[in-house]
């Protein structure tokens, strides 16, 4: 009997360390997840070393001599997403490639954190591989925006290289591009927390500062923050001179005209081909409908047509009226 | 001159010069958001007031067309626009010739206006059309595009909102065509300004 009970309890023992196991199995990145990242990136184990802490939510700080361990928040702005990483523009960097390799100590030395940082231009810059990016012009473009006049503010605000995706190239989607582009000026317009690290300027309520907008829902959703927030630029693929506030678009026949502004922005990639079906600005259409620059030009010809055809004949009409009115 | 039948009651008055008042005001507000950055005479008014004006105007529009669907109903108005004739399509070709052919002749109206039925077959026909199946269209589109959000995104690959904007362009184009032939016809009394008179006053003074 006593040797039953021992059973089932070991038993139990067992059940609860395979759920335990389950529930720590949950937590750890899937094994598979870890395969394909280790595929892309050669440096995976290294960068180990550093996402152990940097990658996680928390981390321990232990003083070996006194022996004292103390878990933290890791704050976020060090917080590196594993997945994110390696699904990025970068992801086949090693974190050492861009940071000092004296971060391997810990604690980080003064020296090392404070070394300048990268920007954008010290890699893409000058490079023929790069050029279609125009990086050059991109540079001078941040550099007249608003964004520049904000100590502290650089390209990492708003394009994380540890998690940048190429996605005004690339996407299909167009809604999924306005979606992406917008997240990166509501996380810190829209957030006022991080918003106030960076300025002393009030809390900006987006949507009630866009209030005079008809639809702003359906605005929010189809184009982006930067449509009307910045100067169009010729030579760029996005333009990044981002202007003042009273400098922004609001004058609705911009956008809303055959010769659209989104077609300079927006739409720039799709551009090329204006004019199918008849439609002007017919690439709007793959996504949505803009009301003035969506007009189609053989509808337009046809009610011409229908319209003067109808006044011809109303002008017959009268005319044989009046030859009989005087014959009378 | 006798005053002759009563067919245009104060109701009907009211609702038609609201309704011809905001169907000005539509169509060049309309146009002007449609050929919105192109210069007079297409756009007469800016994209920013031409979407309040007409928005506003198709609200009362609405409303003043409720009035009429229900004035029609509740007075019998109805009517003259319902008809159980067997001959439908010969009388709207006899009508189309008398305005063709047969009024320069001199030759009488092959219909005239009695207080069971005051319009000819055209009118009829076309009131019909665009009272009970233009206008529902006009402004069941119109609404959609008031409440974009409601609409689906794409449907067979197409935007929704083209769909439903090209619907609401050609009712509204066509009903914009229906006033201009329909003014033009309502100069073809016994004087030009005869039935215009009779929309003031109420009262048929042909002597048909
Ligand atoms: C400036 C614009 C307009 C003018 C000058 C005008 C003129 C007239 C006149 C003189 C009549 C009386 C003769 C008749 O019964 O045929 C009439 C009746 C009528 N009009 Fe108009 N009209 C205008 C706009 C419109 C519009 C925009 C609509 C509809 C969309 C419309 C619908 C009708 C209807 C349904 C009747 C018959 C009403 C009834 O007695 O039940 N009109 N109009």
């Amino acid at each position: 009997m006593k040797t039953l009970k021992n059973r089932g309890l070991i038993l139990l023992a067992l059940l609860a360390g395979c759920l335990f196991n389950i529930q720590l199995f949950g937590i750890a990145p899937d094994d598979s997840l870890v395969v394909r990242w280790k595929d892309i990136n050669v440096f995976y184990e290294d960068n180990e070393k550093c996402l152990i802490c940097h990658g996680e939510a928390y981390y321990t700080l232990s003083d070996t001599v006194a022996g004292v361990s103390q878990i933290r928040n890791m704050f976020q702005d060090y917080f590196v997403n594993r997945e994110d990483y390696y699904d990025g523009v970068h992801k086949s960097f090693s974190c050492t490639d861009c940071h000092s390799s004296d971060f391997i100590s810990f604690p980080h030395d003064v020296a090392s954190r404070l070394e300048p940082r990268y920007t954008c231009i010290d890699c893409h810059g000058y490079d023929e591989n790069y050029a279609h990016l125009n990086f050059e012009e991109i540079e001078v473009e941040y550099s007249n925006s608003t964004h520049a006049k904000v100590e502290n503010f650089s390209c990492w605000k708003c394009h994380d290289p540890h998690s940048y995706k190429l996605i005004a190239s690339e996407v299909t989607d167009v809604g999924e591009l306005v979606l992406y582009d917008n997240n990166m000026c509501l996380s810190c317009h829209a957030n006022f927390t991080e918003f106030r690290l960076l300025t002393d300027r009030e809390e900006i309520n987006v949507v009630s500062k866009h209030e005079w907008l008809p639809n702003q829902v359906l605005h929010f959703e189809s184009v982006r923050c930067i449509e009307c927030h910045t100067q169009i630029s010729d030579s760029i693929l996005v333009a990044h001179m981002v202007l003042p506030k009273d400098k922004a678009v609001k004058n609705c026949t911009e956008c809303h005209s055959t010769d659209s502004r989104l077609m300079s922005t927006l739409y720039k990639f799709e551009s090329r081909e204006k004019r199918q079906n008849g439609f002007f600005n017919s690439i709007i259409l793959n996504r949505s409908y803009v009301i003035g620059a969506s007009r189609n030009m053989y509808l337009g010809y046809i009610s011409f047509l229908i319209f003067f055809g109808v006044l011809t004949v109303i002008g017959i009409h009268v005319f044989f009226r009046v030859i009989k009115a005087k014959r009378k | 001159m006798s005053k002759g039948l009563y067919l245009y009651p104060k109701w009907i008055r009211f609702w038609h010069i609201t309704n011809a008042v905001l169907f000005l005001i539509l169509i060049v507000t309309g146009i002007s958001l449609q050929f919105s950055g192109l210069d007079e005479p297409f756009v007469l008014v800016s994209f920013k007031s031409a979407v309040s004006w007409h928005n506003t105007a198709a609200f009362i529009l609405v409303l003043n067309y409720v009035l009429f669907i229900i004035g029609n109903q509740v007075t019998g108005n109805i009517k003259h626009y319902r008809s159980n004739s067997t001959t439908y399509i010969q009388d709207l070709i006899r009508q189309a010739n008398y305005y063709r052919r047969d009024m320069f002749r001199g030759e009488p109206h092959p219909f005239p206006v009695t207080e069971e039925s005051k319009f000819n077959p055209l009118q009829r026909f076309s009131y019909l059309l665009a009272m009970y199946a233009g206008m529902p269209l006009l402004i069941i589109s119109g609404i959609l595009l008031f409440y974009p959000g409601m609409l689906p995104r794409e449907i067979f690959g197409v935007s929704g909102l083209l769909i439903i904007d090209l619907v609401h362009d050609a009712t509204g184009f066509l009903l914009s065509i229906f006033m201009v032939i329909h003014i033009y016809t309502c100069t073809l009394g016994s004087k030009p300004t005869t039935l215009f008179k009779s929309m003031v006053d109420g009262y048929h003074h042909d002597d048909h």
